[in-house]
């Protein structure tokens, strides 16, 4: 079949022109990519009690195309929800070096993000970034579902922000 | 919210409170005038108010607050005493006297009035003195009640009269209403005048015993005393004479046996603890390591599941070089206990089949729970 162009009736022109969008195939992938969130869940403490309410019922993460995943090959999303111990963390590095790109981190509450009350401890990493990039901080001890929601889409925002700028907010 | 209360008035109170409200209720609330609902609230606050409005006063707060019965009970009993110490202070110091004079005075004023009255007297200086339809209908009990109130609110008399009372007075006062209303309902069926001069008594054992000013008896010998006795025999006989070097009963948890055993005969005292047919500790219940600063301790929780009983035994060992003898090979459960404290204080137990680090990395620098311990990290 050809599609001559130039002899496009005026109507058909019109039609099309209604019908069809124009971007950058970046823009496709964020919009595909920022919709199917597939979370590898890493409940390390209180914080994943709220990430378990927020995947169920209630909040119902599905709805946003957030699944989880118990392995990190499937996993595009590292949700580090809980206190991260000296112990866990090169766990917590192995299993973020094993999820295949593109990925991103969310930092649930205190702990993961700067060891929260946990701060003198001699046992607690004081914040997940300081071992994996982190893309979200959620602040809260614990972030009720709501707020892990938001973070989710502010990361959501973020790749589709970043596949239309082509700007990394963070370094990798 | 008066109508319902009123309904609840006949069971929970006596029949004062019942003679009194009629001729108080249509003028209080069946006509609610801004005068006299004016009327009313200085006359809760000031004491040099007329006694009309004391009088209509009185009933109001009594059925208002009769939904619960004890602090109604009380309150009421608080309000009548209180009552009858405002007119007691008006008629002593004639409205004028507002020191302590006016509170000795008016101590007097009931105390005079219950003693010539025999039974209406001090119902009448309860309910509101002058006003002869509200005292003539109060009954021994209630009288014998209000009289018992009145005195220990007399005694403090001023404070109604000065008005600024705080709220622990009006505690203790409504405490010693309470007391006194208990006394007095126990003397009920006595006499008026002897009501009277028990309700100084009573109001004075009331405040005696809100200070608890019985002394606490003295200590018995504790019951584990011969437990604790018999096992530092055994050890001293069967292990060494120097085993142990103190046994004391440890009060605050439930009077348990402690012996603190000398470090070098610690193997041959634990296996006597287990394997003796008395001791018979068969489990050892828990495990844990102290950092004195001073010294290092492991502390042993033995247990005798027969006889149900268990002791504490302390074991010191210095700082520098800690070391335990293992208790592994006689209790099994030791193990984990002991890779503990060798993780986080550093002592050692020689004995132990595996004694290594079980809750920090194993390549971990230091022992973080001891006292002198220095992150090797400290940021991260």
């Amino acid at each position: 079949m050809e599609l001559d162009l130039a002899n496009v009736s005026p109507e058909d022109r019109k039609e099309v022109e209604r019908n069809v969008f124009f971007g950058t195939i970046e823009q496709l992938k964020g919009w595909a990519r920022s919709n199917s969130l597939w979370p590898l869940t890493f409940g390390l403490a209180c914080c994943a009690i709220e990430m378990m309410a927020a995947g169920g019922a209630h909040y119902d993460l599905d709805r946003f195309g957030v699944m989880f995943r118990t392995s990190p090959r499937q996993a595009d999303v590292m949700i580090v929800s809980g206190t991260v111990t000296k112990k866990m963390a090169p766990l917590l590095k192995r299993l973020y070096d094993q999820m295949p790109e593109p990925k991103w981190v969310i930092a649930m509450g205190s702990c993961a993000t700067a060891g929260g009350p946990y701060v003198k401890s001699y046992s607690v990493v004081k914040g997940v970034d300081q071992i994996v990039p982190v893309d979200v901080y959620i602040p809260g001890c614990p972030p009720n579902p709501a707020a892990l929601i938001y973070g989710i889409n502010k990361l959501q925002a973020k790749i589709r922000y970043e596949a239309k700028t082509g700007k990394q907010v963070t370094s990798r | 919210m008066s109508e319902e209360n009123k309904r609840d008035d006949n069971p929970v109170e006596n029949k004062p409170p019942e003679s009194e409200a009629p001729p108080a209720h249509p003028s209080a609330e069946a006509e609610p005038k801004a005068g006299e609902s004016a009327a009313e609230a200085p006359a809760a606050v000031a004491a040099s108010a007329g006694q009309p409005p004391s009088e209509g006063d009185a009933p109001v707060p009594e059925r208002r607050k009769e939904t619960d019965e004890e602090k109604a009970a009380r309150r009421k009993a608080t309000l009548e005493a209180r009552e009858a110490a405002k007119v007691a202070a008006a008629l002593a110091a004639a409205e004028a006297a507002k020191g302590g004079s006016s509170a000795s005075a008016a101590g007097a004023q009931p105390a005079e009035e219950s003693a010539k009255g025999a039974t209406e007297a001090p119902a009448a200086a309860a309910a509101g003195g002058s006003s002869a339809s509200e005292g003539a209908a109060a009954v021994g009990s209630v009288a014998s009640e209000g009289t018992a109130a009145a005195t220990p609110a007399a005694s403090e008399g001023d404070a109604p009269v000065r008005r600024k009372e705080t709220d622990e007075e009006k505690a203790a006062r409504r405490k010693a209403a309470l007391e006194a209303r208990e006394a007095a309902k126990a003397a009920a069926a006595q006499a008026a005048a002897q009501a009277a001069q028990g309700g100084a008594p009573a109001g004075a054992a009331g405040a005696g015993e809100g200070a608890g000013a019985d002394a606490p008896p003295p200590k018995p010998p504790s019951p584990s005393q011969p437990r604790l006795d018999r096992v530092a025999v055994m050890l001293r006989e069967l292990v060494a004479e120097d085993a142990v070097e103190e046994a004391y009963i440890n009060e605050a948890n439930d009077h348990l046996p402690t012996l603190v055993i000398k470090n070098e005969r610690w193997g041959q005292a634990a296996r006597l603890l287990r394997d003796h047919a008395e001791l018979a500790c068969a489990y050892l219940r828990n495990v844990s390591g102290v950092d004195y600063e001073t010294h290092m301790e492991v502390v042993y929780y033995p247990w005798n599941m027969n006889a149900r009983e268990g002791y504490c035994v302390k074991v010191r060992t210095d700082r520098e070089s800690p070391s335990v003898a293992s208790v592994t090979p006689i209790w099994e459960t030791a193990n984990w206990n002991e890779r503990e404290i060798y993780d986080l204080l550093g002592i050692d137990f020689p004995g132990h089949p595996d004694l290594r680090r079980i809750m920090m990395p194993d390549d971990w620098v230091g022992h973080p729970l001891r006292k002198d311990y220095v992150p090797l990290d400290p940021e991260v």
